[in-house]
């Protein structure tokens, strides 16, 4: 590792996705984060953390979900992170995708709305996830998804 | 103050019509509620069609009781405000979401004893009859995760795995 602080990028849509991935901050004690969300008035949240602002779509908009790859591979190259983790959704997805291509260790935690099934998007992540989570026992299994633990 | 949401996403008629007639007849001045971008306009409680995450805190520390989809942002609000909420799935098949999940979220929630929670449109209704009974978490939850999955993620963060043996 080229840095002794690990530089995280802590990435997800609003709402749900957003407060998970908040309830995992102490995972990242330590490390340098950067959070990225849709919305601008989520910067709160974080404090004095890095805050960047992405653009959301989900899959019935084809070209907000190209903006939206495109504001999260601009986040991407600009901070060069050594680990991303998302809970999801779409955005979340691009991050891990085009973070896997450029050399980033990955991490998905898939929401834990889905009891009965990982998400569209979390069942993608899987190609391209370093390490693969549902938050749910009887979802896991070998070969897919490993879980550890929940956000509660 | 009683909280109604549909969340950040799509609006939530079904649900939001019930709670309007419920406010309407019982006479309570009480209620507000966050109906979605495009969502029907109830008559009988004052509404905004989305809160500013800062306001959407506000009101929730502001309340004695969420109305809401079940989804897992406000769940988990509730749970960490300890606030009682009644919730009630959104349906995809209704294009009230574009996937099916939130009936078996409501039903695992309900099961951890964390939710109240309306299946349908007359549970809503009798639930919102016996409002002062809903009860709140068995326990509230602290304000970050801790646990497996926390370690889970530091352990990978700090200890690089070794690649797999082909």
């Amino acid at each position: 590792m080229s840095r002794t602080t690990p530089k995280v990028l802590a990435i997800a849509s609003g709402g749900g996705h957003w407060v998970q991935l908040l309830r995992l901050r102490p995972a990242f004690d330590g490390c340098e984060v950067v959070f990225a969300t849709a919305k601008e008035g989520y910067r709160a949240d974080v404090g004095a953390a890095a805050f960047r602002v992405i653009v959301d779509a989900n899959r019935s908009n084809k070209i907000g979900l190209l903006k939206s790859a495109w504001s999260v591979f601009r986040l991407l190259r600009a901070e060069r992170p050594d680990v991303v983790i998302s809970t999801g959704a779409a955005p979340g997805f691009f991050a891990l995708k085009m973070g896997r291509l450029m050399g980033i260790r990955t991490i998905w935690v898939d929401s834990i709305a889905n009891v009965e099934e990982l998400s569209m998007s979390g069942s993608k992540a899987g190609s391209c996830a370093d390490l693969w989570l549902t938050q749910w026992p009887h979802l896991a299994r070998d070969g897919g998804p490993e879980w550890m633990g929940n956000v509660l | 103050m009683i909280f109604v949401t549909v969340g950040t996403d799509l609006p939530f008629d079904r649900m939001m019509r019930i709670v309007d007639q419920w406010a309407g007849e019982s006479g309570r001045k009480d209620v507000f509620a966050q109906i979605g971008e495009g969502g029907w306009e109830p008559r009988h409680m004052p509404f905004v069609h989305f809160l500013e995450p800062v306001e959407f805190k506000r009101r929730f520390a502001e309340s004695t009781l969420i109305v809401a989809h079940a989804g897992m942002g406000t769940i988990l609000s509730a749970l960490l405000h300890g606030k009682p909420i009644l919730v009630m799935p959104k349906k995809a098949s209704l294009g009230e979401h574009r996937n099916e999940h939130q009936t078996a979220t409501a039903r695992r929630m309900m099961e951890l004893g964390n939710v109240n929670v309306a299946f349908d449109e007359a549970e809503l209704r009798m639930k919102l009859e016996h409002v002062d009974e809903l009860t709140t978490a068995r326990e509230p939850i602290a304000p970050c995760a801790s646990g497996g999955l926390v370690e889970g993620i530091r352990d990978f963060i700090f200890h690089p795995r070794e690649a797999k043996p082909g």
